[in-house]
């Protein structure tokens, strides 16, 4: 029935001393899909993916990869998963070649299948290099590639493109979109960047404070209330007040990221805008600009915890 | 074809670990220079005779005449070569006691007054003080300081008697300079040792705390590497590398002090092997649990730090209180270097060192294994 899940996560919870990291997280994967896990820092992203790979335990429930538990199996699930961890750092004096066979070895692997991971992960003019002196991106690519060393059914990878420049996160997109258009793999990401988990995912779990607020495929998290739309504006003259004073009305005004830009989000576009403006009026405010947009999962972020993503 | 793949993986994870070593330039340094650098400064140091200072003080008396005819005044007078001081911190009578074989002793002379004799002594610049007071010659110095009773006896001979210590007189004397014997012997085993515990306990704690901290070791084993692998590769690396050290410096010393290896070299080779397998295990039981580097500093010092001043290193540990000799003997450390000094010097064969070995053995596989049990590999 379930045989075609990968991964099954079924109520699971995690604390530490002092944090309840997971709290009763429930999620299937099924073959061939990509997983983001979204949420900010300490959303408990890290910890579920560490359960999922076997380096922590969960304190109550159950985890199963291809319909087997970690216990007695840590042998032959390590064969069949590819994992990142957040910031690895591998032997700085060993060539990328050197560090590639080193782990091609353990799984029984030769020079052939290095070669090929250092093709499509773009470093055969970096192949002789010390790790130590490779950049950020050239060692995110390694790990990837070492991720990948095993042709894994199930890629796990925590935040392959935090601290990277935008050129060197979008290569690591490349790879990974390359990598499904050619595989099978399943794969969970995890990452705090809205545009990561859009561009590379089909479904999207998003995290905070241990639990799963919403999941679903981007379509189905942001066509949720169709009507809803954003506008973003900006003011010429006045001052607006904070979203308390606009309870009551049928929509809420935030500040933008500049200061200068407002949002506003408005539960029904076509009966809230003409709302919308004539309480501009009102407060004789004028408009110098106005731009009606989609909603984006970090406006649903912001609509689900009040907070934004990377705050 | 399975074992056949195991092996090869245990010479992928050495040749990796052994990689990681050789290309840091500082290990040729630390690792081979430096000892041979500490063998030498310390061997010359402690086998070159040279010029003795001995610094008297002798305190001023109200010349009458009987005191100027004092046997210490009338001495230094008469047989000592003058020397008109212009700062108060200058000798007043120099005499030397010429010796080809034990090296000159130069006795200098200060003249001071009680207090300032006292401030002197306390800040170790003289060790003795002459105080000539009713024609008696006083002779003031701390009998526990073997220096200064050295200054006392050879001077006292000189005044007392005016019979001076020179060549024909002690033509019994006979310097050891017998290979086996000189404080070189004693030094180039112990710095062997000490090169085997401080590279092992640094290079396999730390190098493991290490890679636990980078989250290295959490990525390997999400692998289906063996664990026990990595462990032993590790240990050969740092072993091999040991016996490289060990055996440039031993050269250095056959060469450049004439040392000979008087037992048997295969009993030395089993005890040099049983030493790296007791601080192999030590150091994975120490690095078995902390992945904070700080940590693991102290902790490694808190192993090597008694045992560099307890072991008899550099001098030997039996100036220690005699309730902590039986202590100090069961110390890794000390049991590794009594045993190859006992080789080295003494002759010793296999059936003189069994005993140190099997310890050394045992204690090494015990605190591997144990280390091994509460491993944190994440």
């Amino acid at each position: 029935m379930t045989i075609n899940n990968v991964i099954e996560v079924k109520n699971v919870w995690k604390s530490f001393k002092t944090v309840q990291a997971v709290k009763g997280i429930n999620l299937n994967i099924p073959k061939g899909q990509f997983v983001a896990l979204l949420g900010p820092n300490g959303a408990g992203k890290t910890t579920l993916v560490e359960m999922i790979e076997g380096i922590q335990k969960p304190d109550k429930g159950e985890i199963t990869i291809m319909g087997k538990k970690w216990k007695g199996n840590e042998d032959r699930l390590h064969r069949i998963i590819g994992i990142s961890l957040q910031e690895t750092r591998f032997i700085d004096k060993l060539r990328v070649t050197e560090t590639l066979q080193l782990f091609a070895e353990f799984f029984n692997l030769g020079i052939k299948r290095v070669n090929e991971i250092i093709e499509i992960v773009g470093l055969e003019e970096k192949k002789r290099a010390y790790v130590v002196n490779l950049s950020g991106g050239q060692r995110q690519r390694l790990a990837i590639g070492i991720a990948l060393i095993n042709t894994p059914q199930i890629l796990l990878l925590d935040e392959p493109t935090t601290g990277l420049d935008p050129n060197a996160r979008r290569e690591i997109w490349d790879i990974l979109q390359k990598l499904k258009e050619v595989s099978e793999t399943s794969m969970i990401l995890t990452t705090h960047y809205m545009e990561e988990a859009e561009n590379l995912c089909d479904y999207i779990v998003i995290m905070d404070n241990g639990v799963i607020l919403r999941e679903g495929t981007l379509h189905q998290l942001l066509a949720e209330d169709s009507k809803e739309k954003v506008v973003e504006f900006t003011i010429e003259n006045g001052s607006l007040p904070d979203t308390s004073s606009t309870e009551g009305l049928p929509f809420s005004i935030r500040s933008g990221e500049t200061g200068e830009k407002w949002i506003v989000t408005l539960l029904n576009f076509e009966t809230g805008l003409p709302d919308f403006l004539s309480f501009l009026k009102s407060r004789n405010i004028s408009l110098s600009h106005m731009e009606c947009r989609r909603k984006t999962l970090d406006d649903l972020f912001v609509s689900l915890t009040g907070r934004k993503i990377n705050e | 074809m399975n074992k056949l793949f195991r092996i090869n993986q245990l010479w992928r994870l050495t040749t990796a670990l052994f990689r990681e070593i050789i290309r840091e330039p500082g290990v040729l340094f630390w690792g081979i220079l430096f000892p041979i650098l500490m063998s030498l400064g310390l061997g010359l140091a402690f086998t070159k005779k040279t010029d003795v200072l001995r610094k008297v003080a002798v305190i001023r008396t109200f010349r009458s005449s009987s005191a100027d005819s004092s046997v210490v005044y009338n001495f230094l007078e008469k047989n000592c070569e003058r020397n008109s001081p212009e700062e108060t911190d200058e000798y007043r009578w120099k005499y030397v006691i010429k010796d080809d074989k034990l090296g000159n002793s130069v006795f200098l002379f200060y003249e001071m007054d009680w207090d300032q004799a006292m401030i002197l002594l306390k800040r170790g610049t003289i060790s003795l003080l002459l105080y000539s007071k009713d024609d008696v010659t006083e002779y003031h110095f701390d009998p526990m300081n073997s220096d200064a009773e050295l200054t006392y006896l050879k001077l006292s001979s000189i005044i007392g008697a005016g019979d001076i210590l020179t060549v024909s007189s002690n033509s019994e004397i006979k310097p050891l300079t017998v290979t086996g014997t000189r404080y070189i012997d004693f030094l180039v085993p112990g710095l062997i040792t000490m090169g085997v515990m401080m590279s092992t306990m640094w290079g396999i704690s730390y190098g493991i705390i290490e890679k636990r901290s980078k989250k290295l070791l959490r990525r390997l084993v999400a692998t289906p590497m063996k664990k026990s692998h990595f462990l032993i590769a590790l240990i050969t690396v740092r072993v091999t590398m040991n016996f490289i050290e060990a055996l440039v410096l031993l050269l250095f010393a056959l060469i450049t002090f004439k040392m000979t290896i008087q037992g048997d070299i295969l009993a030395l080779i089993l005890m040099f092997l049983a030493g790296n397998i007791a601080f192999a295990g030590i150091a994975v039981f120490v690095s078995s649990h902390t992945s904070n580097t700080e940590v693991g500093n102290g902790l490694i010092n808190f192993v090597v730090f008694p045992m560099m001043v307890l072991s008899g290193i550099f001098f030997s540990y039996h100036n220690f209180p005699d309730w902590s000799i039986p202590i100090i003997r069961i110390l890794p450390l000390t049991m590794l270097t009594d045993g190859i000094r006992s080789i080295f010097n003494e002759g010793a064969g296999f059936g003189e060192v069994v005993m140190p070995i099997l310890i050394l053995i045992s204690a090494g596989i015990v605190f591997f294994v144990t280390g091994l049990k509460i491993f944190k590999w994440h």
